[in-house]
Formats: structure tokens, C-alpha cells, sequence
């Protein structure tokens, strides 16, 4: 646990990978969308202080031992969710697979959570492989990424009939968590890639699920604010919030941050680092000092507590999860009534 | 004004119609030549290789339009560089063949639906950039709630708005209301809270993302400190 001026944190990082997008992954012929895809990440990883910028074939694919120092070790965290990533269109192996993930994960027993995936487009064969996955990992979650494309399909939406079967599939078997990923290219292009209007439909049908939409919509947040104000089983994930503006774009972080404070508020806002485009470490001690500038700009904006980072770095997460927190890191444990009580 | 210097005003009023900002001050633009027989050629770039291809489409074929009607240009090559649909995207300007047509297969209807939602959302936003200083200078509700858009002072943020306001077709005239709904209705008093709320969340949601476009590009294309 994280500990600072005898305050202890209980981080969940929510948006975790360890992926493989090394060349001998590429697949042939589609190396310039594999490259893109992880060009556009290192980007982001820019983005971050310049003290934690990798070389890129390092950031290409990183060893077992870089993930348990960065993220364990140095970062703070206590528990990761993986949410897995498949573009096996350009990656022969996959991004980030479940069984890549769940091969890890099963090396730090609670330490790591292994979320599934799937997709409308595979029919029945889909809903028979989400099965299989869910004896095999009992998956508590599962990454949904939009905007994949499969078979000359630029993406898909959650309002399609065909989705509806998936979440009737996860409430079935108790897959509770639904994390989804709004990406560029979603089909039809016609349309705006970004809309959260399909999440919207899905929480409204399906309010057994939690849904936690992946950096908060970006680039639509002012959309993602009004309709997650709305429901009562949408969630913020700040993964690229964090990594993206908190070092970057100081001013928009704070600004960000006061809206989803305004709209969706402290207890539906869950802390993802999205290693390893960013590492944990300068995001979580960063989140912990953070506070709402004094300005006039931010003046009508939500301020943090103590309570309220607590709650966005890892209780949020804990309680989506079933994951047991100490008792020491709950609400309104800090030291000096822990002490009293000792 | 020499040739080239038009071409970069005309190149000027094209934007990003996500950010809602020029596609020179976002830096898109990587090079601009004229020929002295008026041939142009401007090379555009974007933050990354998978930035939405429909708002792509949208700039090339604006800049190709802006660009053309420059008197003294005679024919004009836009090119998006580094791009996945990079081809697509140019022949398909080229050849004035449209986002349905060059993009046969993924797309159903041309993009006008998609470039005036994103003009309401920089009316609302302007809106706020309007509004807030007013507030900040003691303003009161009832005033602001009741303000036209003639009593205001004026200032680029105000042009910005009467010109977006105008694209749609929304009253952008001196007795038009400041602050005006989607469908163009005046705000009451009592929506007036909410409806700065939201204002500002959109501002906010688009400025922020032109942060990570800036910072994004900058890196892209080793141009030291984002702009």
C-alpha cells in the first residue's frame, strides 16, 4: 500500500496491459497498422515526465520482471486489471490476449485480474468461446474495444442486437464489469467514432452491469459527463486522463478532473495508469498530492479530500471487484485513529 | 499580399472541425508551395497515424476548396501525409468524388451531418468562452440571461461565435440572443445554470483534446515545445 503523511492507499490500477507488440508479432503485410498502433501509444507515453520515457523497442514488449518492478514494486500498486486487446489483424499473437495476461496473472495470485473480451461479430462461436473463457479464468470483467476491425468490419456498437446477446451472456454467468473502449475507427465512418450514445442504451437495458467507459469517452467527455450523470451504472475510467494531461496539460487535467468531479463524482471514478504506456508510480504519488488549483478559473469545481483519493485510486475498483481492502486503508482509517484504536 | 501569403489565409480559415480551430494555428499544415503558374501544393499532417478519417476527409477537402478559390490559383494538390488512409483520403479530394465514394463500403452518407454536430457543440462552447468574462466582470444573471448579442462587447471570441452560429444557420445578428438551445431557443433564467454547465463542459472537452493533439503532434514530428 502507498503510504503518505500516515495516510495509506489501497491502489487499483483498473487499466493495466502486458503486451506484445514486438516485429516478430507484426503481422505480415499489416506492419504499418501494427506499427501505427504502437507509434500512436508512444506517443501518448510521451506525454508522461520526461524521466520515465523508455526507448521504443524497449516500450515494444517488456519483460515479466519490468512489469513486477514498475507496477508492484515501485509503482504502488496493489492490484492490476488487465484488460485484454486482441488486434490479431495486426498482430499475429495478439496485442494483449487473455491467455497472456491470465499466464501472469496466475503468477501473483491476487495481485493481478485477467479481464476477457468479446465481439458481436463472432456470433455464436463468440458466445461459446466467452463461456469457455469464463470456466477456464472466471472472468469478473471483460474489455470491449469497439472499434476493432475484423474481417474488412471497421467496428461494431453496443446498441446492435447481436452485442445485446454478449451482456445477456455476462449477466448470466456474473461477468459484472464491462469496460469499454471507444476507438477511431469505428464503422460506419460516417458517423462520429467517439459517440458514448450506444454505452447508454447498453447501461440502460443492462443495469445489473457496471460500465466503465475507458478514458472517459475521450475525445467526447463533455458527452460521456451528461450521460453518465444520467446513469446510475456508468463509471469513469481516468486511464489517459491521468497519463495524458496530469504531467502534460496541467491546467486541462484539473479542469477534466472538475468536471467528472461535477458530473459523475468521486465515487464512480476509478484510477487506470495504463501501463505500459505510462508507469504507475509518478501517477499515483502524483494523484495523492494532487489538489484543485486556487484560481478563479477552477473555483466552482469539486475539491479532493483524502477520502476522495482513496475512493478514486483503488476503494471505487475494490468494491466493482470484490477485492478485500485492509482495514487500515479504509475511509477514515488514517494513522492517528488507527493508532487510538491500537 | 503575394500569392503564397493568400493561400495561407485561405489555408486559415479551414478547420478542424472536431477542435474547432484553424488548421494553421493547430500546426497541421507542414508545407505550402505556389508555382508561379499557380500551381499549389500543401502537405498537411496530423497528431497520429489513426486520428479519425472521417474529420481527415473533412480538412483535405476544405483546404482543397479554400485553396482553389484563391484568385491566381490555377489547380491545387492537398496531401495528407503519414496517415492509414492517407490514399484513400487523397485521391478521393482529388477527384472530388466525396466521403461515400472514397470510402465505398464503410460509409453511407457524406459528412455534413457529422460537421454540424460538431458546430452546435462549438456554439455551445462558445457560449462559455462569451459568457464567463462577462460574469467575471460582475454581470449579473438577469443581465446575461436577457443579453443580445449587439450589447456585448466585442471581441474574437464574440466573432467566433456569430460566425459558427451563421455555418448553421442559427441568428447570429445583433438582436440574437447570447445564449440560445441547439434548436436556436432563447435560455430562460431558470435554465441559465445548467445550460453554462454544459457550455463549459464542452469547451473543456475540446480544448482538452486539443492539448493531446498538440502534445501528440509536437512529439510526432520533433517540434520541440508544443505550441
Amino acid at each position: 500500500m502507498y503510504e503518505k503523511d500516515g495516510e495509506k492507499y489501497f491502489v487499483v490500477d483498473s487499466h493495466s496491459h502486458f503486451w506484445d507488440a514486438s516485429q516478430e508479432n507484426w503481422v505480415p503485410g499489416a506492419e504499418q497498422y501494427a506499427k501505427g498502433w504502437i507509434d500512436c501509444f508512444y506517443g501518448y507515453h510521451k506525454l508522461g515526465p520526461p524521466e520515465t520515457h523508455w526507448d521504443w523497442n524497449r516500450y515494444l514488449k517488456v519483460t515479466e520482471e519490468d512489469f513486477v518492478r514498475d507496477v508492484f514494486d515501485e509503482g504502488h500498486v496493489d492490484v492490476a486489471i488487465f484488460q485484454s486487446t486482441y488486434l490479431r489483424e495486426w498482430y499475429r499473437d495478439g496485442f494483449n490476449t487473455l491467455e497472456r495476461n491470465a499466464a501472469l496473472a496466475e503468477r501473483y495470485p491476487g495481485r493481478l485480474i485477467a479481464n476477457g473480451r468479446w465481439d458481436p461479430r463472432e456470433g455464436d462461436a463468440g458466445l461459446k468461446q466467452l463461456e469457455e473463457d469464463h470456466l477456464r479464468y472466471n472472468l469478473r470483467g471483460v474489455k470491449l474495444y469497439t472499434a476493432e476491425w475484423r474481417q474488412g468490419s471497421r467496428g461494431w456498437s453496443l446498441r446492435d442486437p447481436e452485442a445485446f446477446r454478449f451482456l445477456e451472456k455476462c449477466q448470466e454467468l456474473g461477468i459484472r464489469n464491462i469496460h469499454v473502449h471507444k476507438g477511431p475507427t469505428i464503422w460506419p465512418l460516417d458517423k462520429d467514432a467517439f459517440d458514448v450514445a450506444d454505452v447508454d442504451t447498453a447501461a440502460t437495458s443492462f443495469t445489473d452491469l457496471n460500465f466503465i467507459v475507458e478514458h472517459v469517452g475521450l475525445p467526447r467527455i463533455e458527452d460521456f459527463c451528461f450521460m453518465a450523470v444520467q446513469e446510475p451504472n456508468v463509471y469513469a475510467g481516468l486511464s489517459v486522463v491521468v497519463g495524458g494531461l496530469m504531467y502534460a496539460r496541467p491546467k486541462f487535467f484539473a479542469k477534466v478532473m472538475g468536471e467528472l468531479l461535477f458530473w459523475v463524482g468521486e465515487d464512480k471514478m476509478l484510477y487506470g495508469g495504463d501501463y505500459n504506456i505510462w508507469t504507475p508510480r509518478w501517477q499515483v504519488e502524483g494523484l495523492v498530492d494532487w489538489q484543485m488549483p486556487d484560481e478563479d478559473q477552477f473555483s466552482d469545481y469539486p475539491r479532493l479530500t483524502t477520502d476522495s483519493r482513496k475512493k478514486i485510486l483503488g476503494l471505487n475498483a475494490a468494491r466493482l471487484y470484490d477485492i478485500p481492502v485492509p482495514a487500515q486503508a479504509q475511509l477514515g482509517a488514517s494513522a492517528t485513529q488507527a493508532g487510538a484504536q491500537a | 499580399m503575394t500569392l503564397l501569403d493568400r493561400v495561407y489565409a485561405a489555408l486559415d480559415t479551414v478547420r478542424d472541425p472536431e477542435l474547432d480551430e484553424s488548421v494553421l494555428s493547430l500546426d497541421f499544415v507542414s508545407s505550402c508551395e505556389v508555382s508561379e503558374q499557380g500551381a499549389a501544393e500543401v502537405h498537411l499532417r496530423l497528431p497520429t497515424f489513426f486520428c479519425a478519417p472521417n474529420f481527415a476527409f473533412l480538412m483535405v477537402a476544405d483546404a482543397y476548396d479554400a485553396v482553389l478559390a484563391v484568385d491566381g490559383v490555377g489547380s491545387a494538390s492537398i496531401l495528407l501525409d503519414d496517415h492509414f488512409a492517407s490514399n484513400a483520403i487523397n485521391d478521393g479530394v482529388a477527384a472530388r468524388a466525396g466521403f461515400v465514394h472514397s470510402f465505398a463500403g464503410e460509409a453511407q452518407h457524406e459528412l455534413e451531418e457529422l460537421r454540424a454536430n460538431f458546430l452546435h457543440k462549438a456554439v455551445l462552447a462558445g457560449q462559455d468562452r462569451v459568457a464567463r468574462p462577462l460574469l467575471a466582470d460582475g454581470w449579473t444573471p438577469e443581465r446575461l440571461s436577457a443579453a443580445r448579442l449587439g450589447d456585448l462587447p466585442g471581441s474574437p471570441d464574440l466573432d467566433r461565435l456569430r460566425n459558427r452560429r451563421e455555418l448553421l444557420g442559427l441568428p447570429a445578428g445583433d438582436d440574437a440572443p447570447l445564449l440560445m438551445d441547439a434548436a436556436g431557443r432563447p435560455v430562460t433564467i431558470e435554465a441559465m445554470p445548467l445550460h453554462l454547465r454544459r457550455a463549459r463542459t464542452t469547451r473543456v472537452g475540446m480544448e482538452a483534446n486539443g492539448g493531446y493533439c498538440r502534445g501528440l503532434l509536437a512529439d510526432r514530428y520533433n517540434l520541440g515545445t508544443t505550441p
